[in-house]
This record gives C-alpha cells, structure tokens and sequence, in this order.
C-alpha cells in the first residue's frame, strides 16, 4: 500500500458516514505541510555535498565521536531504567500501600516537566555542591555533571516512565492463575518469576527499552545542561548538530540528523523484529 | 517460610517491604529530588526575588511569546488531529495503518532535527531562503518558524489521545445518523464529539503544555533575540549560562508548575474519559 493510494477521487468503500474526503484532505494537507515535505528537506540536503562530501563529514571523527556518545548513553541509560521501571512498575501494580496513588502520579514526572527544566534541575542536583553531586563525590569520588555519567543519568530521568508505563498495563492483566499453578505445581517463588512472570513481561520491557531509547538518542534540553558538552568527550550529536547550524553549515548538519534518524529506525526495526521471534517462540 | 498463610502467588511481607523501600528510594532520587531542585534554587534568595525575577521586561516577553506559539500551535493541531482521527476511526480505507505510523513520527524524531527541518527549507542557505528574503519575509528565527517547529513536534498528541477511544467506540452511532439524514459536521458535532470530549480535552492539555515547553526544537529556530523570539525554555537557557541562576530556576519554576497543574488535571480527564468507555478503563 502507498500513500498515493489513499483514496483521492474514489469513493470510499463504505460510504455511510460523510465527511470522509474533507477530514481526509485537511489530515493529509498538514501532515504534508508540517512533517512530510520537512523530512524530505532532510533527506534531500545531504547530497548537496555529493556522496563522498557525505561520506567525509561521516567519516570525521568529531561527529562519529558525538554519534557513538548519543547511541551508547541511550542504550546504557535505557538499560539502567529496565530493573528500575519493572521495579516501579511491581510496585504499582502489586503492592498496595498509602501514598500509591501519589507515587502513580510521580512516575509521569519525566513528562510532564519541560526539557530544560529537567536539565538545570538534574545539573544543579548532581553539580559537586548538589545534594547529589556532593555525597557521590565525598563518597566514591565519582563526578556526575559534565561526564558522560551525566549524560546517562540525564537520559535515565526521561526514559523512567516509557519503561514503568509499558510494563504496567501488562503486568496488570497477567492472569495471576498462572503464578498460582505454577507454586501448585511445586515451583518455587523464584522459579516462577524467572519461568513464568519475566517471560511474560518480556514483550513489554523490550519495547519500552526501545521507546526510553528512542527518546533518548535525540534528547537533548534535559541533556545539554548537565553534559558539558567537549567535543569528542561530552558532545551528544544533537548538540553537534546546533553547533554546524551556527556555522551555516546546513548540508552537514542534515548528514548528522539523516544519520541519527537512519540509525535509530534501523535499530528499532531489529528490537521489533526480536519482538516478533519471541512472540512467536512462545506461541 | 514465616508459617502464616498467605496466596502462594504473593511474596512474604518482608520482600514485599523490601521492593516498597527500594521504589520509594528510586522515585525519591530520580523523580523527587529533581523537581524538589527547582523550587529550592528558585526560591533560594526568597520569594521577592523570584518573583522580581519573573517581572523583567525580557522574562515577561519570553511568558507572552510562549503564550501566543501556544495559542496558534495548539488549535492547528486541534484540528488536523481530530479530522486524522475521525477520518482514520470512522472510515474504512486502505493505509489507514500508514497513516498512523506517519502521524506517530515526529515522535521519533529528535527535537533538534525537528527544528533543523524548518532552517534548511526556510533558513538564509534554505530551499527558500533567497525567495522569502527578496520578499522581506522572516520565517526562521520569527514567529512563523517558532510556530512550525513546535507545531512539529506536538503533532500527534491530539490524534494519539482521542483515536484510540474513538476506534473503541466503534462506528455504529455515526452510522445511525448518516442513516438519519446528519451531515458530517452534525454527526461529528452531536455524536461523536460529546462521547470523546475528555480525552479530547487531555490531548490538548498534553499538547499545550510540550508546546509551551518545548525547548530543542525551538533553540534551533529561535536565534535567541531577547524580548523578541526567545521563549520561556530559552530565557531559562539564557539566564542559566548568564549565572543568573535565581531568575532562571524562577522561570523554570514556573514551567514546572506547568507540568504539574497538567499533570494532576490529565490525571482527572483519564478517570473521565474511563467513563466515556462505559466503565471499561
């Protein structure tokens, strides 16, 4: 199917309710007009420079250095979230105790609150006077603002609530039965976790690693503040891409958002595709 | 085992007591704290500061701007929400399924290459550019691109909010009208407007509240002129690498007292809206 058949001038199939031409039209003229025809410009401006312009600005090692710092610290930072969400998100779900509902609402924080709030709250809290930053350093003597810690630390606090809110619902429905016939059956507590809860639960933690991830390669409000931003040490790509703007640099810039766009599809297309394998093993 | 009995599905009271702690130490740390941050610089030198903060001509032009990017961004949006929703829940068509992931995208994609797309169609060296500039006409680092880069980047909320409710209601209401005789904009109007308008009301309190905080999308096509086209998220930018840390952690008070107010007011829409599925959520 592909989008030029969507239904200009025919009729649609089932014609019973109106208004389908008007809202279809309005939906594709913005969808068009703010997204689509923008992205081409992305995907268009990099060949300005030809492929081996392309290519070199690939190849510089500036911009594969902040490309491997976004990737890494989003995988890292995803990762770090997945126990801490299943965590939150047990807690939630199974235990009931006073304050639950507040600490439901808690867990939506990381929305809620505007990037570069996040930012300056997250660096003022682990700076080395921060009510953070000062006891990890007196301590462990570890640094979190302006390392790369800080950056994944940052990029923890986002991605939080995608892990808690995906694994939640399902852990929700989990037939409880399920555990109860496995502790019937002789299992122990341990072995029904591992043998029957985490598996199911599997589906739903990859796919909030991969949105936690997701938003985490291209963050960048709550991740500026607290990176400090060194080229080829603290430089997320984002920022580097703010950095070639500034110097007119517009077809560079689009090569080092093509590359982060292509980059991450690519990778959320094999997590889906992991996805898929399991679901079927277990069909 | 302590002996008493309990649901072999259930841990013992002291796991239990464990995992509470160790939640309540993660979302102590991770969610608390930061926010706690905010208010404890904000309000650090006293309120008279932070208020005499908020009231710079420059601060007071940043709250105004952020205002009216919302009031153009978020009715835009309204619409070409609720028509791709209605159009996608009501009507059968092929790629409907497309359509959907298209509108999804800009949530995949990183605010700064949402505001990068708008400088590299309309920016000096844009496709563009030569053409608006001999007509005198700004579109980046003007309110015209603040209004497309944020427009990018809250486009699905409203869709992403009312569609799945409106798909679960089905379309046999609407179809009883049609058969009634009701035009679209009457059987949109009285019958599927009232049985979605909390969920329609959280989109757009979602909406507002990334547009009025939306911070990299907005850097890239801003250019930071202050009093002109720098936005609450920016004069907090501004000020923090300035050192003027109590105006900034002021400003951000504010944008974070956003946060919370459509927090615990989408909260509330969510239970009304659970009731708009006849009891189901």
């Amino acid at each position: 199917m592909s989008a030029t058949t969507l239904g200009f001038g025919r009729p649609a199939p089932i014609a019973a309710i109106p208004g389908f031409r008007l809202t279809l039209g309005i939906t594709l003229a913005w969808l068009g007009a703010v997204v689509l025809v923008p992205l081409a410009a992305l995907a268009l401006r990099p060949w300005e420079l030809g492929l081996d312009g392309v290519l070199a600005v690939l190849a510089d090692p500036r911009v594969l250095a902040a490309l491997r710092l976004s990737f890494a610290a989003a995988a890292l930072a995803a990762l770090l979230d997945l126990p801490l969400g299943l965590l939150l998100a047990w807690v939630i779900v199974r235990l009931r105790f006073p304050g639950r509902g507040a600490l439901d609402a808690a867990l939506d924080l990381p929305f809620a609150l505007p990037t570069a709030v996040a930012g300056i709250a997250l660096t003022a809290l682990c700076a080395p006077n921060g009510w953070l930053g000062a006891p990890m350093e007196a301590l462990f003597g570890w640094k979190i603002a302006f390392t790369q810690a800080g950056i994944v630390f940052a990029l923890m606090f986002t991605g939080l609530p995608f892990i808690v809110r995906t694994v939640e619902p399902v852990l929700r429905d989990m037939a409880r039965d399920a555990e109860e016939a496995a502790a019937t059956l002789g299992a122990s507590r341990a072995q029904t976790l591992a043998r029957v809860v985490l598996p199911a639960l599997l589906p739903a933690l990859l796919t909030g690693f991969s949105l936690a991830f997701a938003r985490s390669v291209g963050e960048y409000g709550s991740v500026i503040f607290i990176a400090g931003n060194l080229p080829m040490a603290t430089e997320i790509a984002p920022l580097l891409i703010v950095v070639k703007l500034e110097q007119f640099d517009y077809a560079g810039a689009a090569v080092v958002g093509m590359a982060m766009l292509l980059l991450s599809f690519m990778l959320l297309l094999l997590i889906n595709q992991a996805q898929r394998l399991l679901r079927r093993g277990r069909a | 085992m302590s002996g008493a009995f309990r649901p072999a599905n259930q841990d013992s009271p002291l796991l239990r007591g464990l995992l509470l702690a160790a939640a309540v130490l993660v979302a102590l740390v991770m969610l608390v704290l930061p926010l706690a941050a905010v208010l404890a610089e904000a309000l650090r030198r006293g309120l008279g500061v932070a208020l005499a903060a908020i009231a710079e001509p420059d601060t007071l032009a940043a709250i105004r701007l952020t205002m009216l990017v919302a009031a153009l961004t978020v009715p835009l949006n309204l619409v070409g929400g609720v028509a791709a929703a209605w159009c996608i829940a009501k009507h059968q068509f092929p790629g409907r399924r497309l359509l959907v992931t298209l509108i999804e995208l800009p949530f995949a994609v990183s605010p700064v290459i949402a505001g990068m797309v708008f400088v590299l169609m309309f920016g000096a060296q844009g496709w563009f550019g030569p053409w608006l500039q001999a007509r005198d006409i700004q579109v980046v680092f003007a309110l015209p691109g603040l209004v497309l880069a944020t427009m990018f980047v809250t486009f699905p909320f409203v869709a992403r909010t009312v569609l799945p409710l409106m798909q679960e209601q089905g379309k046999d209401e609407e179809e009883a009208a049609a058969t009634l005789g009701a035009s679209g904009l009457q059987t949109f109007l009285r019958v599927t407007l009232p049985n979605v308008k909390w969920a329609l009301l959280a989109g757009v309190l979602l909406c507002n509240a990334r547009a009025m905080g939306e911070f990299g999308a907005v850097s890239v096509v801003s250019g930071h002129i202050r009093g002109e086209t720098n936005t609450m998220p920016l004069h907090v930018e501004i000020l923090y690498n300035e050192y003027q840390f109590a105006g900034a952690f002021a400003v951000a008070a504010l944008l974070a007292l956003l946060g919370l107010v459509t927090l615990a007011a989408k909260t509330l829409l969510e239970r009304l809206a659970g009731r708009e599925m006849g009891g189901r959520a």
